[in-house]
């Protein structure tokens, strides 16, 4: 009898967990210059090697995780994590709608929310060089950046969607890590999104909120032919943490497991 | 061990909040920043949380110790906004608690030798490193961001807050310049608590 109530236990503890995460995907570590001159102009970045999950959070994973923390339903949730934005498409606070696709990418998070998320399944949210360094990869190359088709490519499906629901996650192609949707399918947080907008040295703080304003974040591009990732940037710039909106998702990212080879 | 155990006990007094006591039973507002439940720990290797600020107005702000530039000003500019509230009500203005965000450095030694430079005295001044907990949501619902860079300074904004009794925002500062007119009338009101 003990013996069967252990396993119970043990069983519920390790497909609770199968759930509750995701597979995640090796991302090694490398070196690789940023499109934004946040620590200086054409300066090399060192990656350390990160997993990072495959496909955007989904509405079906967000259910699960408001379902284990009610504090984050729409209708508990503090006003100091999110705005009255939060969810604010869904049916009911543990109903996005009958007709949604529990796959599509959840948006109309906050930031504070996402970081919460991730937290639960012992990740966090990547940072701006662990999430630009991920995806300036295709199916073949770590670093396709310099490709103008991709580019074309990718600012051709983010316009064809502008304005539509996004669809569901992971129907395109894998890139050369697994991750699916990294380009154009939803734009995501980031752990260090608001300080990529802080002035160098604070030493001016009177200025330090001029890349915060929507757009004047492309000024600090290198590559102005990046305008994919202008658009992103822009978006995030216009965010407050407890803000939502329905283009913002997120994914996670966690330290690299034991085990497993870069 | 002693300091250990403190907080140990101070993080079952958090899980278990039947342990308050009874001043401090009334259920947190939801925008209280209190809410995000730091542990904290002083220039004098006292460790406190956050919600035990409660009962008072209190300015925060945040640093680091080896700040060269906007931290020494900081200082500078909340000891202006004191003296400016003091010039207009007569009593104490709300003392002040600053927060590292770099604890991997900021020992309390650090934090001490930072305090005894610059002359904060405590209570009025409190120099913290946190020990457990969030910092990184409580700074963002203060509005504070930062990022560490590859020589490993840190890019960060300066927010100077006051904060009511119960840990709701009243107004904030970025402390430049002359004491910010708003500060200084909100913090002086009378019925603040």
């Amino acid at each position: 009898m003990r013996a069967f109530v252990l396993w119970t236990v043990f069983a519920f503890a390790v497909c609770g967990h199968a759930a509750a995460s995701a597979e995640y995907r090796v991302v090694p570590g490398g070196t690789f210059v940023s499109a934004l001159s946040l620590d200086g102009s054409g300066a090399p970045v060192k990656i350390a090697g990160f997993e990072m999950r495959p496909v955007p959070v989904s509405i079906g994973d967000y259910l699960v995780f408001i379902r284990a923390h009610p504090e984050w339903r729409r209708d508990r949730v503090s006003p100091l994590y999110a705005d009255s934005g939060y969810l604010a498409s869904w049916a009911g606070p543990l109903s996005a709608g009958p007709d949604v696709d529990l796959r599509q990418p959840v948006t109309e998070v906050s930031w504070f929310a996402a970081r919460a998320f991730c937290a639960g399944e012992n990740g966090r949210l990547p940072s701006w060089y662990q999430w630009e360094f991920a995806a300036a990869a295709d199916d073949g190359r770590r670093d396709a950046r310099d490709d103008p088709l991709r580019s074309e490519r990718i600012l051709h499906t983010l316009l064809a969607r502008t304005g539509h629901a996004p669809g569901a996650a992971g129907a395109g192609r894998a890139d050369i890590y697994g991750l699916y949707d990294m380009n154009a399918l939803v734009w995501e947080w980031v752990d260090d999104y608001a300080a990529m907008f802080v002035n160098a040295d604070a030493r001016d703080p009177d200025r330090q909120n001029l890349l915060g304003f929507c757009g004047g974040a492309a000024l600090a591009f290198d590559n102005r032919s990046a305008y994919a990732l202008m658009m992103r940037v822009a978006a995030l710039s216009a965010m407050g943490p407890a803000d939502s909106s329905g283009n913002i998702g997120f994914r996670c990212v966690r330290d690299m497991q034991q085990g497993k080879q870069p | 061990m002693i300091r250990r155990w403190t907080l140990l006990v101070l993080l079952t007094m958090g899980v278990c909040s039947g342990a308050m006591p009874a001043a401090q039973a009334a259920p947190l507002p939801a925008d209280s920043v209190y809410r995000t439940g730091l542990i904290l720990r002083d220039q004098d290797g006292r460790v406190f949380t956050l919600v035990s600020l409660r009962g008072r107005p209190v300015i925060v702000s945040m640093f680091y110790v080896s700040c060269r530039d906007a931290c020494p000003l900081t200082v500078s500019a909340i000891e202006r906004l004191r003296a400016a509230i003091e010039a207009r009500t007569g009593r104490p203005a709300p003392p002040v608690v600053l927060i590292s965000f770099d604890p991997a450095h900021d020992t309390v030694r650090e934090l001490g030798m930072m305090a005894a430079m610059h002359d904060l005295k405590g209570p009025v001044w409190r120099l913290a490193r946190p020990e457990q907990g969030d910092v990184r949501a409580f700074a963002a619902t203060l509005g504070v961001f930062w990022r560490q860079r590859p020589d490993g300074n840190f890019s960060h904004n300066v927010e100077i807050v006051l904060l009511d009794a119960d840990g709701r925002i009243v107004t904030e500062t970025a402390g430049t310049g002359a004491p910010d007119p708003v500060f200084v009338r909100a913090a002086a009101r009378a019925d603040l608590r």
